[in-house]
């Protein structure tokens, strides 16, 4: 008995994070389409409901009553399966994010090891709904995915060691508190060049632009999923967005210090603003980063191919590299105020 | 130490839980009347010449095995960054020349031209 309450308790949780996480999948569909709307000098989606508040309701059930095609040259059971297998990691890693101080489903030592996991298996759901689909745009758009993915994973990977280094914990909720106190206490000021290149990483990771040459509207007609309607369409889609908001999410809570407030250490500031929950700033701080996707969206032109793996192997490989050695000199020699 | 992770088995578990679900809502609430034309592959209303499981470039296998050793890479750096304090000096000098062998190679990668793509 005691242990189905605790199954159910966990559930519950569960179910407190999905909800939540779908319904802002959804906005961020809006206030996407409105700040690019913004951004071309137009008015974005503004009829359905009242400042179209609607329109994300009215898109999801046209996409749960539209025909679901399977191609007949497709491999049927590999083209079913995944895009589930796209979204399941893009949940599965909310498990470990600590949202506010003790706010955590599974408050595990290995959290960040897991996330890294986690975000590694979402491009199998690329590739295999690329590679089963059996059409020319759909392969190429999943070579393209693969590899720049992979690419881009080692940079943030050795973007992450150098936090970890500082941080001295793999659990997620101590690298946040391993930041407690004013805002230049947060990684991102020590370690500048690896929040720079961990930024980049986590857009071109999650295939947005300006790295969305897997996508590709204009080239090769959104990629992997060109053959994918209907519902299996919207569950890459949600699996996209929930990618997007993860990383938002790693950011704060790696390189801006989670739910601690802004103005803590601030004269007059800081303790006028002593009441607001932890939630809140760390909501705040990851639109914050949502914006900025959405920004480069409708700001950057979109980079070649090559141009890519450029950066990737080239600059942010290297880069990573250097400032890491560099971390570790600091760290062993107990340089500076923050190591 | 192991419970903490019950959590996570039953987040995936629900995870695909809603993924076939949501699957399983389109099949039922949506239309099906197949025919051949919309059930061909798409190549922008051409008849698909050949088959697309074509031959790729080979450079994105490169890719993929340098790749794999760069992830190797990481996977050692982890638990080493976690315990830089305790290792200490001999720890970071280890560590050194681990890196200094394997930036050997990535610049003979370079300059073989393994990395580039035009």
């Amino acid at each position: 008995m005691a242990e189905l309450t605790e199954l159910l308790w966990i559930v519950a949780k569960i179910g407190a994070i999905i909800g939540p996480l779908i319904i802002a999948v959804a906005y961020m569909t809006y206030a996407e389409r409105r700040i690019l709307g913004w951004i071309q000098d137009r008015h974005g989606c503004n009829t359905v409901g009242p400042f179209g508040l609607l329109q994300p309701f009215a898109d999801v059930f046209k996409l749960l009553l539209k025909e679901v095609t399977v191609p007949a040259s497709a491999n049927k059971f590999l083209f079913v399966v995944a895009p589930m297998l796209a979204l399941m990691p893009a949940l599965a890693a909310w498990a470990v994010i600590p949202f506010a101080d003790g706010w955590v489903l599974a408050d595990i030592n290995a959290g960040l090891l897991y996330i890294l996991a986690m975000t590694s298996l979402g491009v199998y759901g690329i590739i295999l709904a690329g590679w089963a689909s059996n059409s020319k745009y759909a392969l190429l758009s999943t070579m393209r995915s693969g590899a720049q993915v992979i690419s881009y994973e080692i940079a943030m990977g050795f973007a992450l060691v150098g936090v970890l280094m500082t941080a001295g914990s793999l659990n997620l909720s101590d690298i946040v508190n391993a930041q407690a106190g004013a805002f230049w206490n947060w990684y991102w000021l020590p370690l500048l060049p690896l929040f720079v290149v961990y930024w980049i990483s986590g857009v071109a990771e999650t295939n947005r632009a300006p790295f969305d040459v897997a996508e590709g509207e204009s080239e090769i007609v959104a990629g992997f999923h060109v053959e994918y309607s209907g519902s299996a369409f919207a569950l890459f889609f949600l699996a996209e967005y929930m990618n997007m908001i993860l990383i938002s999410a790693l950011a704060t809570i790696m390189f801006f210090g989670g739910w601690y407030s802004p103005f803590t250490g601030i004269p007059v500031l800081g303790p006028m603003f002593d009441w607001v929950p932890g939630i809140v700033w760390f909501l705040l701080k990851t639109a914050f980063f949502l914006f900025c996707y959405v920004w480069f969206r409708g700001t950057f032109p979109r980079y070649r191919y090559d141009q890519i793996m450029r950066l990737g192997w080239k600059v942010l490989i290297p880069v990573t590299v250097v400032w890491l050695v560099v971390v570790a000199v600091f760290h062993i020699t107990g340089f500076g105020p923050w190591y | 130490m192991l419970e903490n992770y019950l959590p996570i088995l039953v987040f995936i578990v629900i995870g695909l839980v809603i993924g076939t679900a949501l699957l399983a809502v389109g099949y039922v609430l949506g239309p099906r009347k197949p025919s051949e034309g919309k059930l061909a592959a798409y190549e922008c209303g051409f008849e698909a010449f050949e088959d697309s499981r074509m031959k790729f470039d080979v450079r994105y296998y490169l890719v993929a095995i340098l790749f794999i050793i760069f992830d190797l890479e990481i996977a050692f750096l982890f638990p080493w960054a976690i315990v830089l304090d305790d290792i200490g000096l001999f720890g970071f000098a280890a560590m050194g020349i681990f890196l200094a062998i394997l930036l050997l190679g990535f610049l003979y990668e370079w300059k073989k031209g393994a990395l580039e793509w035009e």
